[in-house]
């Protein structure tokens, strides 16, 4: 997901009787499905993990914008350039809140910068592969956005306030997203030949990357059981996987393309589609930064940062005079 | 002057808003700052709703049962109408931010104006377009005046950029046949008076941000008839890319 592999605390689940009276009375709020507020006493992990979840989030936000971003210059009308920019520029609003959510938790934004400058802090993998056609920008509008509303839904339940209400904004602007997307490729879909083609080829490239969104299989998932028992996590990786395959396939038979995977087939008993199995090589590979496209989203995000030094520093210089003419002239 | 002096100021506008708004819409994702980024896309969103609006009543006027889009992304270099302004390139975040500034100081009296035009067609696009260049206005003077008024490579930044930038202002506020021809009609103002704004406004708030106007010999003229900067030529390759790869698709 937009948070893949958060690291929790190493430590098994304590019961309520093994915590103390503070720990246990935080559980029991939790599990009454009472929100947590930034002010009130929370476990040292709860407060870390969070951060690392909601900055991840917000890193893959910010990050999310590139792909996308190359190609508003390129959108084949006005209508599709105006609806693009304003997705993107959704992006970036979603990263200030998300953001502001995580510095109630006592991280400020430029240490998030900071460490997502200097490859500390994660982001999503989907990031790190090229929009090489129009028809990514729909696929990644209706997969990449399909995925993270899957993930995200839950999480508006969570047991945060702050990520919480973020999460409820966030997910509004995402189904107004992946409908742009499917919107898109029921044009490419139903348009020329060669189309037809770009969108088939933008779902064969997007389709499983897409899959590891979710993280790694609940096997190999060790930082789960505590972020579930916290409520940060709603549901398993595999759960949501399973759901979004499920949810996908029929609309990518309405829009008479292929789903890139010999072995989809659905399977009665369980009420659901068996798939292939993923390339966690290739996953984890991009985790560890060499994916196609790591070393150019960091690159310009980097840029980004040290080009706009001068920008950031000048208004401070400007607020600081202000104020000093402010006093003189008292 | 040949055709409707209606229609090619339409086309004028559009292509300004169109020009400019595709300009800024490449800093999605690289802005100084997110507020920065969200900001701009902002306004590069508006721009490209106003080149529409203008784009679609040229299409109209024109009569040949065309699109804003066939407006926008079927026309070659010499057929586009912006002024010279608005298609120098980004460079860096001062360039783009004092290209705003020049153009919006312009713009919101033009479009003040325009919303008076005894043309109904165009002072409706003016009517919807003009609360926009208002805060467009608001917000690139702004940031003119206090990063002019910053440290020294702020001040620097902006000085250069309004040193590249202000030889193409002058086009702005220079009356031809179109221009002359709407004017007698009252269906545009007097541009010698959107003039006179022009300076006291820039003169003021360039002012205020420790910045000087250069010498003003040598003003370029030529985007309003279709004689451009060479960089216009990149910027419509990129833009009409799609349009130009697959004709007659929809999208």
């Amino acid at each position: 997901m937009y948070a893949q592999e958060v690291k929790s605390t190493g430590k098994g689940l304590k019961t309520l009787e093994e915590m103390d009276p503070e720990e246990r009375a935080f559980q029991e709020k939790i599990d009454a499905n009472i929100k947590i507020e930034p002010k009130e006493w929370m476990p040292e992990g709860y407060r870390k993990t969070l951060i690392r979840q909601i900055s991840q989030h917000a890193h893959s936000e910010i990050v999310g914008q590139l792909p996308e971003g190359n190609w508003i210059t390129r959108a084949p009308t006005l209508d599709r350039k105006a609806i693009l920019l304003a997705k993107v520029q959704d992006e970036a609003g979603h990263g200030l809140y998300l953001y502001c959510a995580a510095e109630t938790l006592g991280i400020s934004r430029d240490q998030m910068t900071e460490q997502l400058l200097s490859g500390k802090a994660k982001y999503s993998s989907i990031f790190n592969y090229p929009t090489l056609t129009w028809a990514d920008i729909g696929a990644i509008g209706w997969l990449v956005d399909g995925a993270a509303i899957m993930n995200q839904v839950p999480i508006q339940r969570c047991s945060f306030g702050p990520y919480s209400r973020a999460m409820i904004r966030v997910c509004k602007e995402e189904s107004f997203h992946q409908r742009q997307g499917y919107d898109i490729m029921m044009v490419l879909a139903k348009g020329t030949p060669e189309q037809k083609e770009m969108a088939q080829d933008a779902l064969n490239r997007w389709w499983w990357p897409s899959l590891m969104m979710f993280g790694p299989p609940d096997a190999e998932s060790v930082h789960s059981v505590q972020s579930m028992a916290w409520k940060i996590k709603m549901n398993t990786n595999d759960e949501l996987r399973q759901k979004f395959v499920d949810q996908t396939v029929p609309q990518a038979e309405y829009l008479g393309l292929k789903v890139p995977d010999d072995d989809l087939k659905w399977n009665e008993e369980k009420d659901g589609y068996d798939f292939g199995e993923i390339d966690w090589g290739e996953f984890y590979e991009i985790l560890k930064g060499n994916g196609p496209c790591n070393k150019e989203r960091l690159g310009a995000r980097q840029k980004a940062w040290s080009d706009g030094e001068w920008f950031r520093e000048g208004l401070m210089a400007y607020s600081k005079k202000r104020k000093a003419r402010k006093v003189a002239a008292e | 002057m040949t055709g409707d002096p209606v229609f090619e100021f339409a086309l004028r506008m559009g292509d300004n808003c169109l020009v400019l708004g595709q300009s800024n819409s490449a800093w999605c994702g690289h802005a100084p700052i997110l507020e920065e980024d969200i900001a701009l896309a902002n306004v590069s969103l508006d721009l490209i709703g106003q080149a529409k609006l203008w784009l679609s009543l040229a299409a109209e006027l024109q009569g040949e049962d065309k699109s804003a889009d066939d407006i926008a992304f079927l026309r070659d270099v010499r057929e586009f109408r912006n002024c010279l302004l608005v298609e120098q390139p980004n460079g860096d975040y001062a360039q783009t931010l004092m290209r705003q500034f020049l153009f919006d100081a312009w713009h919101l009296p033009m479009l003040t104006a325009l919303v008076r035009s005894t043309n109904v067609r165009i002072s409706e696009v003016a009517e919807k377009s003009v609360k926009e260049a208002a805060y467009h206005l608001e917000r690139s003077t702004d940031l003119v005046i206090r990063l002019g008024d910053g440290n020294d490579e702020s001040r620097d930044r902006m000085q250069s950029a309004l040193k590249a930038l202000w030889r193409f202002t002058g086009e702005l506020t220079t009356p031809d046949d179109v221009d002359q021809a709407l004017q007698e009609d009252q269906a545009a103002p007097d541009l010698d008076e959107i003039a006179a704004h022009y300076e006291q406004y820039t003169q003021r708030v360039l002012r205020e941000a420790t910045l000087v106007i250069p010498d003003v010999s040598g003003m370029q003229i030529g985007g309003k008839s279709g004689l451009h900067t060479e960089g216009l030529g990149f910027l419509l390759a990129e833009m009409q890319s799609l349009q130009r790869m697959y004709p007659g698709a929809s999208w």
